[in-house]
């Protein structure tokens, strides 16, 4: 893909804390234009990945190209066109959610003073705050703080929205309330980079995703080809397991053992066979079929294998 | 994107960038630690004054200059900045100057102030100056405050100084104004010094301690006589010699000195706090 056309790139970008790699060796490429999934286990790099696209920490190695420009060098031009969040919100308790984001907004010199009151405005209008407007953000709740953090990256309009685990900490409906701003912003043509650890939360919204696990990068693609790399397979109920497993293995698939509820499940190889033949050749073998079904793995079962089931976090 | 939305995004011409400024200087003097702390200082004055009057005991021992209070007013002043530069104002100082990096960053609102972006070294400068007019506010709050309770309790008039001659009251409120610059100065090596221990450390309480502490290390080692070597590089070592505003002529002398040993500070510890601050990864 040309360099021109990715709104995020990075190259072997790596980064070390002692002797602890925590981010290793990725290549990043998400195109203008996407909703990119950036999911991962808690502690698999996400967030000192983004903190690196933001140019926050330095690479131990490797570059990291956002809208173009390496950020090393072009932070000042490149971060204006870019609204962030990152690790959760971050505000002065003592300050009023509208006066907090009026003296983050002063930090951008590109952000225009005559029209800064009624961009907060707007800001909070669109995260549904603004009947919290003037109250002081020690009184806000988890979640109102989650959306004042959003309202911030949307002061101003940006190319690129990083938004690190946007849904931390809100409620369901809050959830879906983010889930329809993102989509909202993605179709006036913002690229949306968004992180998560729960894929639920995130499936529906993107059109790209990666996944992280333990510090590297494991899968990156649109959603359709990282459901395609996991191989879909044949879910059978039969008394006749063993003759089963027969025609089937004589089709090419790769039988697995017969699960605790009588089921025998088999993957497609590499020229599956199509559905209709597999049950004629089963019947044909007087294999009693008595339940089938042709999965492909959602991408929630392609996170697991990609990540792990573990609770542990690696390392 | 069309056309018309890519020309709001794309960044056209930047402000001059003082708007940061402003917000910081309304967030640091509408912050009520701050209105406490300079509260606290316009007691000091308040506090002698009341005491003078009431006991009407002011010869013999305590502070410098007590002694005069109740012949002329305008010494409440420089009794109270006499109690306050040694430590009252570089306790105040110690915490606004260890607060400026490490007090964002434990809000987390410095990783946003960055990518926003505010730009590193236009932060510490920001931060610098803000704490640079917090040790001026601080200052001229403990001089008004001892003016106004030091003319409503004693008289005032033509004031008599160190060196014998008498002066007009007009001429003694100027350089009442002197000192208060004079003790602003020397503040502002301390302020550098602070700004620099704040941006290696995420927590505030530990940044403003360390300031606080190398304040009183300075002037304890300035006490010494076996230290009289380190002396004129020590930042607190001029830091009573306000009272030669108040010979006639006026000695220049430790004011120049003053300022370069001020300036010199000023340009180690923000050239340290730049090294530091520029090439660290913000984690908070």
């Amino acid at each position: 893909m040309a360099a021109a056309n990715l709104a995020i790139e990075t190259r072997g970008l790596t980064k070390h804390f002692g002797a602890y790699a925590a981010v290793k060796n990725i290549d990043l490429s998400v195109p203008h234009g996407s909703v990119f999934g950036f999911l991962g286990p808690n502690g698999s790099g996400k967030t000192t990945t983004i903190r690196m696209l933001l140019g926050l920490a330095s690479p131990t190695s490797g570059e990291a190209r956002v809208l173009g420009a390496n950020i090393a060098s072009g932070r000042a031009f490149v971060l204006p066109r870019v609204g962030a969040l990152v690790e959760g919100p971050g505000f002065y308790p003592y300050l009023s959610g509208a006066a907090n984001l009026r003296r983050l907004d002063t930090a951008d010199r590109y952000a225009p003073s005559r029209t800064r009151k009624v961009r907060v405005a707007d800001a909070l209008e669109r995260v549904g705050l603004s009947s919290a407007a003037n109250k002081s953000v020690k009184a806000y709740s988890l979640g109102m703080k989650q959306r004042l953090g959003i309202a911030n990256a949307l002061l101003t309009p940006r190319e690129l929205l990083i938004l690190d685990e946007p849904t931390n900490g809100l409620d369901p409906q809050g959830t879906r309330e983010v889930r329809n701003l993102v989509r909202s912003l993605a179709a006036s043509g913002t690229t949306i980079f968004v992180s998560s650890h729960l894929l639920a939360e995130i499936e529906q919204i993107c059109t790209h995703a990666a996944v992280m696990s333990a510090g590297s990068l494991v899968a990156q693609g649109t959603l359709d080809e990282l459901r395609q790399v996991g191989r879909a397979r044949v879910r059978l109920l039969t008394p006749d397991a063993q003759a089963a497993s027969g025609v089937l293995a004589k089709l090419g698939l790769t039988v697995q053992p017969v699960t605790d509820d009588g089921e025998l499940l088999a993957l497609f190889g590499e020229n599956p066979a199509e559905p209709d033949a597999i049950v004629t050749a089963l019947v044909r073998a007087k294999v009693r079929v008595r339940g089938f079904a042709v999965e492909t793995p959602s991408l929630e079962d392609r996170f697991v294998s990609l990540t792990g089931e573990g609770f542990n976090v690696d390392h | 994107m069309t056309t018309e939305a890519q020309a709001r995004v794309s960044p056209s011409r930047p402000a001059s960038g003082f708007a940061l400024l402003g917000s910081e200087l309304s967030v640091l003097f509408r912050r009520r630690r701050t209105l406490a702390m300079l509260a606290a200082l316009a007691a000091v004055p308040i506090l002698i004054a009341i005491a003078v009057r009431v006991t009407h005991s002011s010869s013999g021992g305590g502070p410098a200059f007590l002694d005069r209070i109740e012949n002329n007013g305008l010494f409440t002043v420089f009794v109270a900045l006499g109690v306050c530069v040694p430590l009252f104002l570089p306790l105040t100082v110690g915490v606004v100057a260890g607060d400026t990096i490490a007090g964002e960053a434990s809000n987390g609102t410095l990783r946003y102030l960055l990518i926003a972006p505010a730009g590193r070294i236009r932060l510490l400068a920001v931060k610098y100056v803000g704490a640079a007019v917090f040790s001026l506010a601080a200052t001229l709050i403990v001089c008004i405050a001892g003016a106004l309770i030091g003319f409503a309790l004693f008289p005032s008039g033509s004031v008599t100084l160190l060196s014998g001659d008498s002066v007009s009251l007009a001429d003694a409120l100027g350089r009442s104004l002197l000192i208060a610059l004079y003790v602003t100065v020397s503040l502002l090596g301390l302020s550098a010094i602070g700004l620099f221990v704040s941006t290696l450390t995420d927590v505030p309480v530990g940044a403003m301690a360390a300031t606080i502490i190398l304040s009183v290390a300075s002037e304890v080692l300035d006490q010494l006589p076996q230290t009289a070597w380190l002396h004129p590089w020590l930042f607190s070592n001029y830091w009573l010699d306000f009272a030669d505003m108040l010979r006639d002529p006026i000695s220049w002398t430790s004011f120049g000195q003053n300022g370069l040993l001020q300036a010199g500070y000023i340009v180690v510890f923000a050239a340290l706090a730049y090294g530091r601050f520029s090439q660290k990864d913000i984690l908070s």
